[in-house]
């Protein structure tokens, strides 16, 4: 270390410091005036001119379709989670907005349509569209729907994003090469819930089941999570109470009786996963267990792609920005539409092009990825074209914490400990 | 994880007895705290806290004005900048800012603020002597680092969600040029020549080194530290030497300082300091450099010649911004 041996005066360490600028300005004009002989008469230090320039890129235009699905299912329990007609469509508003406000500077721009309704309307519908340069579709559909789509498409330069579903078997045995997926899937979210519930060392879990297929599907999830991260699923209970109609004056009094009589005499368990994906009945379990445990899964704490509070990462200008364009607060399948259009609008600022091919083999290929709030960057994984992300653990009005877990490990990426992992998958379409 | 140990103030206190006491930095350095809704103010030659003062709601991107008198701080959550009295630390009067901003530049001329306002994807600008915004630019999505030419004509603004260096020329403020960088650029940070112009992406994990002149990448520098994954390596605060030899670029949660060699772009070493070390600043000597790691409510000292943490300092919770007073 080099400091000096006696402390000067405050005078003479400012008179130093003056000296030192002027001999970096005596510096600074020098070369400028190798540089730019013209200027240099004028007074003030000009290091390095900087020219400005005037001529502007290609413009560029990229369309994008946001199809919708018109179906009739049970409504959710709680009036907080009603519907709203734009769900999704939203989300993909705000990514056309932003990559307009990016493609400003690129002279490029983003246009979206939507279409809603039966999925033949919608493959009639999006084969027209397509023809006029609608390549790129972000779907909010049914997995059978999709599926259909896909097939429907599967010729022609279309790219589809699944924002509508969890279902594994369409990323894997029933994958399709022209459909990427930025909603994340049942294991995805299981196995962050799983992950935090170890990390807790809460392993014994008492699982409740609803009797829909689909939460079927999310217990083979959840029994998959529990033997892959080491919990154990004490006991199971199928729930096949008929909920009835969401709303009715009253309720509570019998639900107070019913959830407590049906849970009681189980195995002594560290928490209670309710297991009910279209959310009509799971809330009515946390405070009227028998014994006294928190919920989890479908009610209580939480796993998503996305919360109304993140807050982390910038997520606060984000969330603002939505609710200046919605008047409502995101929700996960406004979220997974909007990294559906801002990942087009990556690879069209990157490529800066609109050519269907390039943008394509762009985003699938491993040099992609796309920021997304998340701290990390999120890509798609290359053996299903499933969106690679870190999940939220939440309550319903705050995070609690995010997955992966601190200590599951993986030798490529850890955000691969979520989800079927490339070793496990069953999608053979995709690769080849 | 090996941060500074409990036994640092003792090995900090013997290094500082045989030599630091005697050194010339009796500068003053201000450390916004986020999370308090405070400023620690520390003596840089006893490196002490000397004092924690209240300020506005969540303190991030602080300055000083060019003659040392004022320190200018964004108050995000008053969604306005503050201004105070160096030396009293009272508040001086407010500067309108647009909403939530973050970090802010002023001009060589000591009077023109330039504010990032991630709300509104705009860069305000604002005279710090009439209190009058003076106008706003549109930039990209979530606008954040801003560069000041050490000339003064060109300010270079990124966008977080747009991953762009915005080019801005001062004097009409119009965008004149903008370069894609890797995901989520935080700072961008000119060498004293004005020939390098370093922008560090914070998701993607890279240091774009631009050439001002063309506004071609000269190169992008990557990191890599043994035993910290990959997501982890979050490059954040860039400052550079005013010899414009070395540049010092904080890691967030990989909780290190790069030092990199400007001239053959290779990384030197890797310092080790607080949790998710952001924002730096030097002492006007260049001896020092302060860090502020959020994650763990302290600064890091660096000392420069030797490139090694000397000293942390506990501050208040979520350090965020620093400064250096001039005298």
């Amino acid at each position: 270390m080099v400091f000096p041996s006696t402390r000067p005066t405050e005078r003479s360490r400012i008179s130093a410091r003056i000296t030192g600028w002027q001999t970096t300005c005596a510096a600074l004009l020098l070369a400028l005036a190798f540089a730019r002989p013209a200027a240099a008469e004028e007074a003030s230090p000009k290091p390095a001119p900087i020219p400005i320039p005037s001529t502007q890129p290609a413009s560029v235009n990229v369309q994008i379709l946001y199809v919708k699905e018109n179906v009739s299912k049970e409504l959710p329990l709680s009036l907080l989670d009603q519907p709203n007609p734009d769900d999704g469509i939203a989300g993909a508003k705000l990514g056309i907005a932003d990559n307009n406000t990016t493609g400003r500077f690129l002279n490029q721009t983003f246009k979206m349509d939507v279409l809603e309704g039966d999925i033949d309307e919608l493959i009639k519908g999006a084969t027209e569209k397509l023809a006029s340069g609608d390549n790129f579709i972000i779907a909010d559909v049914a997995p059978d729907s999709l599926l259909k789509l896909a097939d429907a498409l599967k010729d022609k330069p279309a790219q589809i994003f699944n924002v509508g579903n969890p279902d594994d078997s369409v990323r894997e045995e029933n994958c399709r090469p022209n459909v990427m997926h930025t909603a994340p899937t049942r294991t995805m979210l299981a196995d962050a819930l799983a992950q935090y519930l170890v990390w807790k060392k809460w392993p014994n879990w008492l699982l409740v089941v609803g009797p829909s297929p689909k939460d079927q599907l999310l217990a083979d999830a959840y029994r998959r999570a529990a033997k892959k991260f080491g919990a154990k699923i004490v006991e199971e209970r199928q729930f096949k109470i008929d909920t009835g109609n969401r709303r009715a004056d009253g309720g509570f009094e019998q639900i107070q009786q019913q959830i407590p009589q049906f849970m009681q005499g189980a195995k002594d368990h560290d928490i209670v996963l309710v297991v009910d994906e279209d959310q009509v009945f799971a809330d009515y379990f946390p405070y009227r267990t028998w014994v006294p445990r928190p919920i989890a899964g479908s009610a209580g704490l939480v796993a998503s792609s996305w919360h109304p509070a993140l807050e982390l990462w910038g997520g606060t200008q984000f969330q603002n920005r939505f609710k200046k364009l919605t008047g409502r607060i995101m929700r996960p399948i406004d979220y997974d539409a909007w990294v559906a259009t801002r990942a087009i609008g990556e690879a069209t600022s990157r490529k800066q092009t609109s050519d269907f091919k390039t943008l394509r083999d762009f985003m699938h290929s491993p040099n992609f990825d796309v920021a997304a709030f998340k701290g990390v960057a999120t890509s798609f994984r290359s053996w299903n074209g499933q969106l690679r992300e870190p999940l939220i653990v939440s309550t319903p009005k705050q995070l609690v914490s995010v997955s992966p877990q601190p200590g599951f490990l993986h030798q490529f990426s850890v955000l691969d400990t979520l989800g079927l992992d490339k070793p496990e998958t069953k999608c053979k379409a995709y690769t080849q | 994880m090996p941060r500074i140990s409990q036994a640092w103030p003792a090995v900090a206190a013997a290094l500082l007895a045989s030599c630091y006491a005697t050194s010339a930095s009796a500068y003053t350095a201000y450390v916004t705290n986020e999370k308090d809704n405070s400023l620690s103010v520390i003596d840089t030659d006893k490196l002490e806290v000397i004092k924690t003062v209240k300020i506005g709601q969540r303190p991030r991107g602080i300055v000083m004005s060019n003659d040392g008198k004022w320190i200018i701080v964004c108050t995000s959550d008053d969604n306005d900048v503050k201004v105070y009295d160096a030396k009293t630390l009272e508040f001086v009067k407010t500067l309108p800012s647009g909403p939530d901003p973050e970090l802010l530049t002023l001009h060589p001329d000591g009077k023109r603020l330039y504010i990032a306002n991630e709300d509104d994807n705009l860069v305000t600008v604002v005279d710090i002597e009439t209190s009058k915004v003076l106008t706003e630019i549109p930039v990209g999505v979530e606008p954040e680092g801003m560069g000041m030419s050490p000339d003064g004509k060109v300010l270079v603004n990124t966008s977080e969600t747009t991953n762009m260096a915005h080019f801005i020329d001062t004097q009409n403020h119009k965008t004149f040029d903008n370069v894609l960088v890797d995901s989520r650029p935080r700072v961008a940070m000119f060498n004293s020549a004005q020939t390098q112009l370093w922008v560090s992406s914070e998701v993607g994990g890279t240091v774009a080194v631009i050439n001002p002149a063309d506004r071609k990448i000269i190169t992008k520098i990557n990191f890599e530290i043994p035993g910290v994954e990959k997501e982890a390596i979050q490059p954040v605060g860039i400052r550079i030497t005013q010899d414009g030899k070395f540049a010092f670029i904080a890691l967030g949660p990989a909780n290190r300082v790069a030092v990199v060699d400007t001239s053959t772009f290779k990384v030197l070493k890797y310092i080790l300091v607080g949790q998710r070390v952001w924002q730096m600043y030097f002492t006007p000597d260049g001896k020092l450099l302060f860090t502020t790691n959020g994650a763990s409510n302290d600064v890091s000292v660096i000392d420069v010649a030797s490139q090694k943490a000397i000293k942390s300092i506990k501050v208040g919770r979520y350090p965020w911004g620093v400064v250096v007073s001039p005298n």
